[in-house]
């Protein structure tokens, strides 16, 4: 049977179902632990950052390679003809869409995957447009939250710091409102939830709390999943203020569960103190390294009808 | 029998009633914009038992479709559109919020790739009990209703 991924764009976390996130979820498992895959053996795909972002690029090439794989693209649109020549985001998406078998693109404008979808006849995997979507840091995220706690339903999640502006937030909290989890936000009135992600757990009647001391929560949390306060969000003293109620360090962490883990999509600046990463709970290096295997499932899955038979 | 004294009677063509008084000035900019060769008489703040006050538009040798209609729902939710044929109506319908909006209105976002690419903006309505919202197609942004209707 043809897995439902094959040929299907990656745009938003909101387009895929609770069935397709377990099976990329068991998929990068698989590859994670077998010793090689070639799923995009004869396969090119095109990497096109129109906005530069290493990380997210290096865990797709790197996906990409180990899966035996083509890479052709550029880490950088200012770099290339495309921007110097004026063309339009949906004719260089035609003519890419003409050399390579996927494309994986960001973009620093909202809605770029989606229009590139629509001009495209080959799937495109959205690695972050503007402000919008990254699904697959949700992916990554989903699948570390398995890989830790051995089930994404029924459990306490805690998110810590800029839950306004962090899109990883947002898109990881649509995705676990599929699995029965209970959240606790931790942050500054000006950093909270957006009002549309609110009605939006509401009417789906997630079970969800605010929660004004950090400290409480840490013993009923299984992840608590950290993010970053940026300075120029604030001025210098309200930043001070504010940031130092949002830092994790080794000291809160006494009453914490055995198995609990904390996340945190990095770049951390100093919301966790270094002594945490000693801790059995620190979890946030693996998850990183866990980009590249959520990203190789995404890939293998989109590249090809049946994974079984390769 | 009041509005037919206030406003003359026309042949044929499209009369929008019961517009809420203040609505009238957005529906024609946008009446201009699907056809600006138009001929148009609108009346403001004409009295009505039924609203108070209310606006009305009459369009002379132009008939509104209804899908033309339900792009201004949005604007004047519950106006009737009256088509009229020698001097008498042959069609009346309400305007009805539509699931989708494509060419309408512009994403408010400016960092919306629709604002930058040949392609028409694409904005689905969203309504829930106690208000109309419109979700971009491409930026996923949700925007209430009113940033719409304020800005015609």
């Amino acid at each position: 049977m043809s897995n439902p991924l094959y040929r299907k764009h990656i745009l938003s976390i909101s387009d895929l179902s609770r069935s397709d996130l377990e099976l990329i979820i068991k998929t990068a498992a698989t590859i994670k632990h077998s010793k090689q895959s070639r799923y995009l053996a004869n396969k090119v795909v095109a990497s096109c950052f129109f906005e530069a972002s290493t990380r997210t690029r290096l865990s797709f090439e790197t996906a990409i390679h180990r899966q035996g794989g083509n890479v052709i693209g550029f880490a950088d649109s200012g770099s290339t003809s495309l921007a110097k020549k004026g063309e339009t985001l949906s004719d260089s998406i035609k003519m890419l869409s003409g050399y390579a078998d996927a494309i994986v693109m960001r973009h620093p404008q909202e809605g770029a995957a989606r229009l590139a979808s629509e001009v495209s006849n080959k799937p495109i995997i959205n690695g972050g447009d503007g402000s919008n979507q990254h699904p697959t840091q949700t992916l990554l995220d989903l699948f570390t939250i398995h890989e830790c706690q051995k089930r994404l339903d029924n459990l306490t999640i805690t998110f810590v710091g800029d839950l306004k502006y962090g899109r990883t937030v947002h898109s990881l909290v649509q995705a676990l409102s599929h699995f029965n989890c209970h959240f606790n936000f931790v942050a500054p009135d000006a950093l909270y939830l957006p009002e549309y992600l609110i009605d939006e757990l509401e009417e789906k009647h997630v079970s969800f709390k605010r929660v004004d001391e950090f400290e409480n929560v840490v013993p009923e949390s299984d992840i608590i999943y950290m993010t970053r306060v940026q300075k120029e969000r604030f001025d210098p003293t309200e930043y001070m203020h504010i940031a130092s109620q949002y830092v994790l360090s080794a000291s809160m962490l006494g009453r914490a569960k055995e198995g609990m883990r904390i996340l945190h999509p990095l770049p951390r600046v100093d919301e966790i103190e270094l002594d945490v990463d000693q801790t059995k709970h620190a979890y946030y290096f693996e998850q990183a390294e866990n980009g590249v295997y959520a990203r190789q499932a995404l890939l293998a899955l989109v590249l090809n009808e049946n994974l079984e038979e390769i | 029998m009041q509005s037919k004294m206030q406003v003359e009677a026309i042949n044929r063509g499209t009369v929008i009633d019961h517009i809420p008084a203040g609505q009238g000035l957005k529906i024609v900019n946008r009446l201009q914009l699907l056809d600006n060769q138009v001929r148009l008489t609108v009346g403001f703040n004409l009295s009505s038992g039924v609203d108070g006050h209310k606006d009305l538009i009459k369009v002379d040798d132009w008939l509104m479709t209804e899908s033309e209609a339900n792009e201004l729902a949005l604007l004047a939710p519950n106006a009737t559109i009256n088509i009229i044929e020698d001097y008498n109506v042959v069609s009346k319908f309400k305007m009805a919020t539509p699931k989708e909006l494509i060419g309408v209105f512009q994403c408010p976002n400016s960092n919306c790739i629709s604002n930058s690419e040949p392609v028409s903006s694409k904005l689905f309505v969203k309504t829930t009990e106690d208000r109309v919202q419109l979700k971009c197609h491409y930026c996923e942004k949700l925007f209430s209703k009113e940033l719409f209707s304020e800005a015609y």
